[in-house]
């Protein structure tokens, strides 16, 4: 299963939007921020985690997603969230603290909610499993079509919680699938410290399901793989569990030095960059012109300036706004 | 003076300065967590000990707080004496089962047959829009459950002592240590916290307050971030001619009353500073020690300034609006003589 070309440019578009994004957040998150690093201070206040060099794990599954599916997130979920097609003006004043922000400045960068998408996050490791697990066992005990989708970091999979999840989906057979990023490292402890396998694929045999592990942070073939384990889930054949190999670009956290990561480790990443390795693919295989791949670059620009001046322009949340809407209306 | 009593230090320096000079002594004594190792603990309340102590002795973890924290409680009857940390104090929900259900009731069960020396060391508090789920205090939720010892220092000096003496404890000891005081560039801190460290090993007594400042018409009772607070409030208070006298609790579990009680009947006036949310907390337990000892020592209802009953928001003005601060406790006191 290859994606057509209007899917190669979807993928395209919305890795370079996501990249577009991340770009702007990182150019504004320090201004302001003082003394140093301060990280209460600033425009855009808080911890932020980017997904630079993650983007293809996002698109290449987020591309056989409706609104109707759901996905739960993580605390590194821009790429997940444009990929799924979260407002970018109400999420981008939602990580600005602003009262026109998804929830009105209530969550924040790591608990972005949209409910037109069935879009959710979670800052706590794993803990998107369960949500999505159950979201799949509603769509069944319904009737209602649809998928669940969690994707977690290839760290959160050491968590207890994430086995209970596994096991759950699967003696149910439910319409869920995981999708793990892994990029190698969880802060500043490596995959190799954390895990005594090397591919988390491989614990898909524990729960007696398909397992698949997708190397080399390609977007086609993530496509590819999660094209077949969500006709799976669709088809009411279960749940899947794919791992995809990818690169954390950014630092763990905006001012993350990383002095744990070995020496020459992150050149060697760069040359990799998945976004003009995708551009240079899509010219060399004619599914794009030169003249088209720059149209969706400046679109996605233009689409990310008018985010970040709707965040900046939108009023901030109202103080007083923080005691509402703790119970449902 | 000698040149070590002019030496000053940050609560992460003092935490991790206590270890070092425990594991020195005490070879049972080993750490292990999210980030503890080369990255010296995401607070820096770790590093330079795997330089010193090596891998076998301060062990990154995988995240998997579930198992590593039951893991200490199996070493720690085992004959070891494990420091462990839970990165936020808000990570408690994935592994509160090892530490209420475990760490904190085989001693009890037991019948003290078995000790549980152990240390819980996690990250508190907010006021820096880190969201409602890397900003909580909890104080209350772990102080409710009986079994283990909560210390929560305001300042370095405590802090290095408090570490000695937990690590030295038979008894499990959650150390609450408040992110805005720890001295790290990126959160900004407090600067009241960081003070003169001895560099000697000494222990600060589990479960002994401090008065922290002298007065006469009310008392301001705190801990953690919430005492430097109190101490702003009593400056601008001295300028409007009121005395007030701040209590560190520095220990929740055992908690204090006897120096509460003794500053309350002193001054008559009561208000409680707490960070962590209202209701069924902190504030409400230390209103209570006072008043159903001798409602009679109060010349006015006690106040209390807590974090509203609602999760933590995200945007910067909606956080501060909830996060008690000086100026609430004057406008604490001003209601107090209104009413
Ligand atoms: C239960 C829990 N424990 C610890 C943390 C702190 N923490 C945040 S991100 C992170 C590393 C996660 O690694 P991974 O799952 O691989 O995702 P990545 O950050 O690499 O995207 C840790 C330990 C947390 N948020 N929740």
């Amino acid at each position: 299963m290859s994606p057509t070309r209007e899917e190669q440019h979807w993928m395209y578009r919305n890795m370079v939007t996501s990249r577009r994004f991340e770009e702007a957040i990182a150019k504004i998150y320090f201004e302001g921020k003082s003394p140093a690093f301060n990280m209460a201070n600033g425009p855009i206040p808080g911890e932020m985690h980017l997904s630079d060099g993650q983007e293809p794990v996002a698109v290449g599954v987020c591309a056989h997603l409706t609104p109707e599916d759901v996905v739960t997130a993580t605390h590194r979920p821009h790429h997940q969230a444009i990929a799924k097609g979260v407002d970018l003006d109400k999420m981008a004043a939602e990580i600005f603290g602003k009262k026109t922000g998804l929830s009105g400045g209530r969550g924040g960068h790591m608990h972005l909610f949209d409910d037109d998408v069935n879009f959710a996050c979670s800052g706590i490791i794993a803990q998107g499993m369960g949500p999505a697990v159950g979201a799949a066992l509603s769509r069944k005990m319904q009737g209602k079509p649809g998928v669940a989708v969690a994707f977690v970091g290839e760290g959160a999979v050491n968590q207890g919680g994430w086995h209970e999840a596994m096991n759950l989906a699967a003696v149910w057979n439910l319409p869920f699938i995981c999708v793990v990023e892994d990029n190698g490292w969880g802060i500043s402890v490596s995959k190799e410290t954390a895990s005594s396998i090397g591919s988390h694929a491989d614990r898909a045999a524990a729960y007696g399901i398909p397992g698949k592990r997708i190397e080399g942070n390609d977007p086609y073939a993530i496509f590819e793989a999660a094209g077949e384990a969500i006709a799976r889930a669709r088809a009411g054949e279960g749940p899947s569990l794919l791992e995809c190999e990818t690169y954390r670009l950014a630092g763990h956290f905006m001012g993350d030095a990383e002095a744990y990561r070995p020496e020459g480790e992150k050149d060697a990443l760069f040359e990799k960059d998945p976004i003009p390795k995708m551009r240079e693919r899509l010219l060399a295989d004619g599914a794009a012109s030169d003249a088209e791949l720059n149209t969706i670059e400046e679109e996605s620009a233009a689409r990310v300036d008018a985010a970040i001046r709707f965040a900046r322009e939108s009023d901030d949340a109202a103080p007083e706004d923080a005691l509402t809407r703790v119970f449902a209306a | 003076m000698t040149k070590s009593n002019e030496r000053k230090l940050t609560i992460a320096r003092a935490m991790a300065e206590a270890t070092a000079q425990e594991m020195r002594i005490d070879p049972s004594v080993f750490v292990m967590g999210e980030d503890i190792g080369p990255l010296g603990g995401v607070y820096g309340n770790t590093r330079g000990l795997i330089e010193e102590f090596g891998a076998e002795r301060i062990r990154d973890t995988p995240i998997s707080e579930t198992a590593f924290i039951g893991a200490a409680v199996g070493a720690a009857q085992d004959g070891m004496r494990p420091v462990v940390e839970l990165m936020f104090v808000d990570f408690f929900g994935v592994c509160f089962d090892a530490i209420y259900n475990l760490m904190a009731k085989n001693i009890y069960f037991s019948g003290g047959n078995v000790k549980v020396p152990m240390v819980l060391m996690t990250s508190t508090g907010g006021g820096y829009s880190d969201g409602g789920q890397h900003s909580q205090c909890l104080y209350g939720t772990f102080a409710h459950l009986p079994g283990m010892k909560v210390v929560a220092p305001s300042n370095a000096y405590d802090a290095k002592g408090l570490m000695t003496a937990a690590m030295r404890d038979d008894s499990p000891v959650v150390y609450m240590y408040h992110k805005g005081l720890q001295g790290m560039g990126w959160l900004g801190t407090e600067a009241g916290a960081t003070v003169h460290v001895p560099e000697e090993p000494y222990t600060l007594e589990i479960g002994k307050a401090k008065v922290v400042r002298e007065g006469k018409d009310v008392s301001i009772v705190s801990c953690g971030m919430g005492v430097h607070n109190a101490l702003k409030a009593a400056k601008k208070l001295e300028e409007q001619g009121v005395s007030a006298e701040v209590v560190d609790l520095v220990s929740l579990v055992p908690l204090d009353r006897e120096t509460i009680r003794a500053s309350v009947a002193k001054t008559g006036r009561l208000i409680v500073v707490d960070e962590d949310y209202m209701s069924y907390g902190l504030s409400g337990e230390i209103i209570a020690s006072v008043t159903e000892h001798d409602i009679s020592v109060l010349k006015a209802a006690p106040k209390r300034v807590a974090f509203p009953d609602v999760p933590i928001p995200f945007a910067r003005v909606m956080e501060q609006f909830c996060l008690p601060n000086p100026d609430k406790i004057v406008a604490a006191w001003d209601e107090m003589q209104a009413a």
